[in-house]
């Protein structure tokens, strides 16, 4: 499996899947726009409640081709913040009350200033989220000490694991990704993540391998914690369920897996306004390799900037600006508000 | 015009239109369902496993496919699902043939 981008589809273009998101389906029958649902709940114009997270992608880059990757991420993608960019980033934190920096990617260890990033977030006293692959840990001798690395840095780890059967896992995110993340995950306890009273926070994350929404986070909590003890001896704080967004690598999967008009239609009817009230770019700002501003990471994907009223790069980071900004809304929003919401925080009510 | 059979995928979504009809039945009905499914001494999933086992029994097409997918969401796997099935089959099968013992009983009672 190659990106999108590699491959030359078609929705490697963001402007197409942002056309096929609003196309009407086989009966001509539209979806109800997700601005006007947020209307219904008094939520449009949809505002900032107040910045608490900056996320950042330090690129694209990802030893990993996950069938369900939002970001089209992969080997051959290039796009890398540059230490330049991160200074900006560096610059923009140290005059905001953001207490807490999450990096994404790809993976973001392959960023070769990674290491340093965290470094600087550290010593500006707020605390560093890493949405860590585990793969990479056991990729290649250089990021064997990634687990120390952490632990030294207080890093939250917060990590994808589909199922706890090998079957589901690799079938979303590659062959023999399993059985390496589970080795990760031990490397990772072995150091003290996810033990009890260690203070280092280990997060797992399901996403459905599949077209369908996930289930209750507690449930499926309890049982991960249950099935991973058991047969792998492995420990972890809590379970995230997030809800796959109809975007890149998704969204292809169900177009061509015939899933995508009921996909959006389960949305559609799964919305919670709660969960509408408590989505997360209320209270993240999104900035990409490149530097530009985003409300979230899938607007970031589909190119989908912070509202022209609001400085568009980090490097005119203006807290205010961004505070009073509208949110850009699109059909994929749906995703963030089905059901028991979803945000890279897990369920949001 | 709609294709008419007896079966129609899109019906299970009309199910709770039941209650227009007779909305007291109904709605108590669809309250008890929503309680009987909640975790309780038995999981989410492991309810959702015993709701797909006994789709199979009764061989409800509408119920294979909500607790297909209902499995899948609450965590189930492809082994989970498919042993719930053989669970359904043994009983179904096991009920089937627990019967010709009766039969037994008879022949030997109407036999020299
Ligand atoms: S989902 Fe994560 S691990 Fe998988 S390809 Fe995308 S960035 Fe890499
Ligand atoms: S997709 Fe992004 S902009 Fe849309 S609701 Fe979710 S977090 Fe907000």
């Amino acid at each position: 499996m190659k990106s999108l981008q590699a491959r030359h589809a078609l929705l490697a273009d963001t402007g197409y899947q942002l056309t096929v998101l609003s196309q009407a389906d086989a009966a001509g029958a539209h979806l109800p726009a997700f601005a006007h649902k947020l209307r219904e709940t008094g939520l449009l114009p949809l505002r900032p409640t107040s910045l608490r997270v900056m996320q950042i992608n330090v690129g694209k880059m990802c030893n990993q081709v996950c069938k369900h990757c939002h970001v089209d991420a992969g080997p051959d993608r290039t796009e890398i913040m540059t230490r330049e960019t991160m200074q900006q980033c560096l610059a923009a934190l140290a005059q905001s009350d953001i207490q807490v920096v999450d990096l994404t990617g790809g993976a973001p260890e392959m960023n070769p200033d990674f290491r340093w990033l965290v470094e600087q977030i550290s010593a500006l006293g707020r605390q560093t989220i890493v949405r860590c692959n585990l793969t990479i840990i056991v990729a290649n001798k250089k990021y064997h000490d990634l687990p120390e690395f952490f632990a030294k840095h207080r890093v939250q780890v917060v990590s994808s694991l589909p199922h706890f059967s090998a079957a589901r896992t690799d079938a979303q995110r590659g062959e023999g990704v399993f059985g390496r993340s589970i080795r990760a995950l031990q490397m990772l306890n072995e150091v003290g993540y996810g033990v009890e009273g260690s203070g280092l926070q280990l997060d797992l994350v399901f996403n459905p391998s599949g077209a369908f929404l996930p289930g209750n986070q507690a449930s499926l909590e309890r049982e991960f914690k249950q099935r991973l003890l058991r047969e792998h001896g492995i420990v972890f704080n809590n379970l995230l369920a997030i809800t796959n967004l109809p975007v890149s690598r998704f969204l292809e999967y169900l177009l061509e897996s015939g899933n995508y008009e009921s996909y959006m239609e389960k949305l559609v009817a799964a919305y919670n306004p709660t969960a509408a009230e408590n989505v997360m770019c209320r209270s993240t700002l999104s900035v990409s390799w490149d530097g530009l501003l985003y409300d979230c990471d899938f607007n970031q994907m589909l190119e989908l900037p912070v509202a022209a009223t609001a400085p568009q790069h980090i490097r005119d980071f203006d807290e205010a600006a961004l505070n009073a900004r509208a949110i850009v809304v699109n059909q994929h929003c749906f995703g963030c508000t089905a059901g028991a919401g979803s945000s890279c925080g897990g369920a949001t009510t | 015009m709609e294709k008419s059979t007896y079966y129609n995928p899109a019906d299970l979504a009309k199910f709770g239109n039941i209650t227009e009809w007779q909305p007291e039945m109904g709605n108590k009905f669809f309250a008890y369902y929503a309680e009987v499914f909640k975790d309780g001494a038995l999981s989410e999933r492991e309810k959702s496993l015993i709701a797909l086992a006994v789709a199979h029994a009764v061989q409800c097409p509408y119920c294979i496919d909500a607790y297909t997918s209902d499995s899948l969401q609450k965590g189930a796997d492809e082994a989970q699902m498919m042993e719930a099935v053989h669970v359904a089959a043994a009983i179904k099968g096991g009920a089937a043939l627990v019967h010709g013992v009766q039969m037994m009983n008879k022949a030997k009672e109407l036999s020299m």
